[in-house]
């Protein structure tokens, strides 16, 4: 077993500290060592999405980072997401829409809709399906989520113009 | 904006005012799922909670010799290393067998395997540690010594005297044989104008649910009293058989079933290794946590499918299907899985085989073998796809044999929708099906005759488009008959508990379970208009042995039909309490109030009398207040189960629209429509995502999705990056239609819509690439999934 690293970084915008494994990752650290559950688990190699965080402002996969990788990052989970009122529209949508079944892909697919929606404009149905074509969903076939990304990125759009 | 407009269905006789029924409410809990506040087992934790991680066996087959324990017993953080034999202690072995399966037998199966292992992937020895991550580097230090047996892999050959049995006790390798011969199938068969004759092949699959399997158990020596959260469909039936194998009474244990994420009939089943956690708690006396990783979901949750079928159609000139023919072989690992057997799935193939058809002579063979292999059992729209794509596949290869068009051979041999009730060749009842409409339905969706002409026209111009369909049937709401009777403590009847709180708002505890599809907005929906409350005033409990009545939780398209009567039942009952109650404060006659809105009024008016507030205020604090005589009773439940019919039946019809690249093989799909009757529909939206989700299921087992293995039983392909499930750029639109013929069994009518769209799927992909093929003379595609290779075969270009 390799020696314990100290990492430091802010999480939801709180500062954290914490003394870590060099293996542990960061869906890992953030579900195990900080309850923060949001953030799931399901395949760990980096193929379904369902562990998508942000790191400085980008998605990524906290199945293929490390926790120690995140010394000095600013990390944010659906929780902190959720709490600023940043993707509320997205929320609705998604719930008006019932563009999620069991919700375990969720958060991942918000987050990943969220960076898409974020670069402004309309995407088309076929961007929308590419964008999210990293987040695997069971339940929904998807078709309904795409309903309902439009449907925000309209909205937006709207709200702009 | 593609959001569904919230419109009533044609649904009168349910029309109370302000009726949820027919209306697309939201799901009360959506909100704690889509802000990260949703509790799946796997985000469970307990004071004193270890973690434990299993060894598994890298043999398909393989006697254990001896295990060596010592090295792992002393990493750092291990707790307990239990072997097979340890556990053996406290926890029975179970047979996976039904007494209505006429036949099936299976072998005792282990928690953790004692001797040998049957399957690679089976667990041999469990490491308990702090964490997770210690278990499984303590599993790296035991050193187990094996003695490889040869292995059982090929259905084909399992029953060959030359094959060596896997379980020698039981004689030979067959779990299940099912034969049916109804009307003259020889004479039918000899005064055909064209007989067909194929083979299909359906690829093992599996359910790859988002949240692996998850178990946390917790045995308190202290009360005495054993708490499982537990992933599960069926949380009383799980009740009962850990009670039942670690020598407990029911009422010591208790099953908590929260979020689950995803189950598709995965989380149905028992699963060795949950029933080894549960049994370490026990040992232990310590809450054991077990959250299956990705590559062991793939080599231990149910595999299913894997069905090869020779299948014949007879048909006249005219378009008369004269006969089918089926004989279906299925390998199932090395032990029928418990307790609902793996002798289900053949056995549905048997039933459903062109049951859309009112063709009075078919004959079927059904075998089902054990083999090395991961075990299988049934998955969402068990037997179902296999059963739709062998019947669609021969009536579109009897259409193209008599030069008839695809859907006018459907219109010659649906039966008619005044043909009910009607029993099929294979002995189903229906009580009330639309076939014919619903096909007329999807034409006009999908606007058929411009689709035919342009598909012509993109012909001339090398592009290969094809529209395929798929009529089909589904068993729903399933009574005894499909367990109980068989002697498994499985419930077919579900319960409601409604409670009228002191503010006003209403309870309702139901033994049916969330899973995703939407259950507890069906609760509330039928509790709210039952009652007549708003729908934000209802409050819905699941998942909680202790808490909710008996029942049978989420499967077989159960829940809506079957709780959701109860609910509707118990929501009933309350209102004439609560009338009742009203009556005695007011002084007036109960038969002219109702409850309109959470107000009572007079019956008829909007005029308000009292609010439901002021009625319970009254019932629980001020009760000396009421006449003498009379007790309030605001709490009441109701139980329900189907009793006319021993499945309530439902039908419908998909079609594909897809192109296929002839240079790669690569297929596109375009577009695909589901029109289904479901009776009652309480809420379309929920109804047309369980139809869109249960699609994509379909698709994937179409065209990606395989459990490849090689000849010594190895999966080779047990990883999210080379098992290929449907995302979201290959997947189509789809467009839900509905026709609405409700089941006279319970007054809201409703029937289940679950397993429809994977029932159909696979099926009208299938006639839709031969469709696109056609033209090119290529050999009629057969084997799934459809993968770019296999077209090109056809094709003749490899």
């Amino acid at each position: 077993m390799s020696r314990q690293l100290d990492i430091a970084l802010t999480v939801n915008g709180e500062r954290v500290s914490e003394r870590v494994e060099p293996r542990l990752n960061l869906v890992d650290f953030l579900r195990d060592t900080l309850g923060l559950t949001g953030s799931h688990v399901g395949c760990e190699h980096g193929v379904c999405g369902a562990c998508t965080v942000r790191v400085n402002g980008t998605i990524v996969r906290g199945c293929l980072m490390l926790a120690v990788q995140c010394d000095g990052a600013r990390v944010e989970t659906i929780e902190g997401v959720s709490d600023s009122g940043a993707i509320a529209d997205l929320q609705e949508a998604f719930t008006r829409r019932n563009a999620l079944q069991c919700g375990y892909c969720t958060p991942g697919m918000l987050l990943t809709a969220q960076e898409l929606l974020a670069r402004g404009g309309l995407p088309t149905r076929e961007e929308i399906r590419e964008h999210i074509s990293g987040n695997y969903c069971r339940c929904t076939g998807y078709h309904a989520i795409v309903d309902a990304i439009e449907a925000v990125a309209q909205q937006r759009n709207g709200s702009k113009a | 904006m593609k959001i569904v407009a919230d419109t009533p269905s044609p649904l009168t006789a349910l029309d109370r005012p302000n009726s949820y029924i027919g209306r697309a409410v939201p799901r009360p809990n959506l909100g704690r799922l889509t802000q990260g506040r949703a509790q799946f087992v796997s985000d469970v934790t307990l004071p004193r909670m270890a973690h434990v991680a299993y060894l598994r066996s890298p043999h398909a087959h393989a006697r254990i010799v001896a295990i060596g324990k010592s090295k792992a017993e002393h990493a750092k953080g291990v707790i307990a290393v239990v072997t097979g034999a340890d556990l053996a202690k406290v926890i029975t072995p179970w047979v996976g067998v039904l007494s209505h399966l006429k036949g099936i037998k299976s072998a005792p199966q282990h928690a953790i395997a004692v001797e040998r292992a049957c399957w690679a992937g089976e667990a041999v020895c469990a490491v308990v540690a702090r964490t997770r991550a210690e278990a499984e580097d303590a599993c790296e230090l035991i050193d187990v010594a094996y003695e490889e047996l040869p292995a059982v892999t090929d259905p084909e050959t399992a029953l060959d005297p030359q094959t060596p049995v896997i379980h020698p006790e039981l004689g030979d390798n067959l779990t299940f044989e099912r034969t049916l011969d109804a009307g003259e199938v020889d004479k039918a068969l000899a005064s055909s104008d064209a007989v067909i004759e194929t083979t299909f092949l359906f690829g093992r699959h599996t359910g790859v649910c988002n949240e692996p399997r998850a178990v946390v158990a917790d045995w308190n020596a202290g009360e005495e009293r054993l708490t499982v959260y537990h992933g599960t469909q069926a949380p009383h039936m799980m009740m009962n058989l850990f009670a039942k194998h670690l020598d407990l009474e029911e009422h010591q244990v208790r099953v908590v079933t929260r979020d689950v994420g995803g189950s598709f009939g995965i989380k149905v089943h028992t699963y060795a290794d949950e029933m080894a956690t549960v049994a370490l708690s026990k040992l232990l006396r310590r809450p054991v946590k077990f959250v299956a990783d990705r590559i062991e979901s793939f080599v231990s949750d149910i595999h299913a499918r894997d069905h090869r079928v020779h299948a014949k159609i007879g048909v006249k000139k005219d378009g008369t299907i004269t006969a089918f023919v089926i004989d279906d072989l299925t390998g199932i690992g090395p032990y029928s899985v418990y307790p609902r057997t793996s002798g289900i799935e053949a056995n549905q193939v048997v039933n459903l085989t062109g049951g859309p058809y009112a063709c009075p002579n078919y004959r079927a063979r059904a075998r089902v073998v054990f083999q090395n292999k991961n075990v299988m059992c049934q998955y969402r729209a068990v037997g179902h796809p296999i059963a739709t794509a062998v019947t669609e596949g021969l009536v579109d290869l009897a259409a193209n044999a008599i030069a008839m068009d695809p859907l006018d051979i459907r219109r010659k041999n649906l039966y008619p929708d005044d043909a009910y009730p009607a029993t099929a060749a294979s002995g189903l009842r229906f009580e009330k099906l639309s076939h014919h409409a619903s096909l007329e339905k999807i034409a006009d969706m999908m606007d058929y005759k411009a689709l035919r002409a342009e598909q012509e026209r993109l012909r001339k111009r090398g592009i290969y488009r094809g529209i395929g369909f798929a009529s089909f049937i589904e068993v729903t709401n399933p009574s005894a008959a499909f367990y109980g009777v068989g002697g498994a403590r499985i419930s077919s009847q579900d319960g409601a508990t409604v409670r009228l709180d002191a503010t006003g708002a209403v309870f309702i505890h139901s033994g049916v379970t969330e899973q995703g599809q939407g259950a507890e907005a069906v609760l509330a929906q039928c509790v709210a208009s039952a009652f007549g409350v708003p729908i934000e005033r209802v409050r819905v409990v699941t998942g909680d042995t202790d808490n909710v009545p008996y029942g049978g939780g989420t499967w077989a398209s159960r829940a809506a039909g079957i709780g959701g009567e109860a609910a509707w039942q118990a929501g009933k009952a309350l209102r004439q309490n609560v009338l009742a109650a009203a009556a005695s404060i007011l002084q007036a006659q109960a038969d002219a109030l109702d409850i309109v809105g959470g107000i009572v009024v007079d019956k008829g008016t909007t005029r308000e009398r009292i609010t439901l507030d002021e009625v319970a205020r009254i019932c629980y604090f001020r009760p000396d207040t009421l006449p003498p005589g009379f007790q309030a009773e605001l709490m009441v439940t109701r139980h329900y189960v189907p009793r006319a019919w021993p499945f309530a039946f439902t039908n419908g019809i998909q079609a594909s629209h897809l192109e296929v690249d002839t240079e790669t093989g690569f297929i596109t799909l375009l577009r695909h429509w589901c029109v289904e009757d479901c009776g009652t529909v309480i809420n379309p939206q929920l109804v047309d995502e369980q139809i869109r989700g249960g699609i994509v299921q379909g698709l994937g087992a179409a065209l990606f999705e395989h459990c490849l293995y090689d000849e010594r039983g190895q999966m080779l392909n047990g990883n999210m990056a080379d098992y290929l499930v449907p995302m979201a750029v290959e997947m189509p639109d789809m467009e839900v239609g509905h026709v609405v013929s409700p089941t006279a069994d319970s007054e809201l009518g409703a029937k289940g819509a679950g397993e429809a769209g994977t029932a159909g799927a696979p099926a009208c992909v299938m006639n839709a690439i031969n469709d696109a093929l056609r033209p090119l003379g290529a050999k009629p595609l057969t084997e799934m999934p459809f993968t770019p290779g296999r077209v090109l075969a056809a094709l003749g270009r490899v």
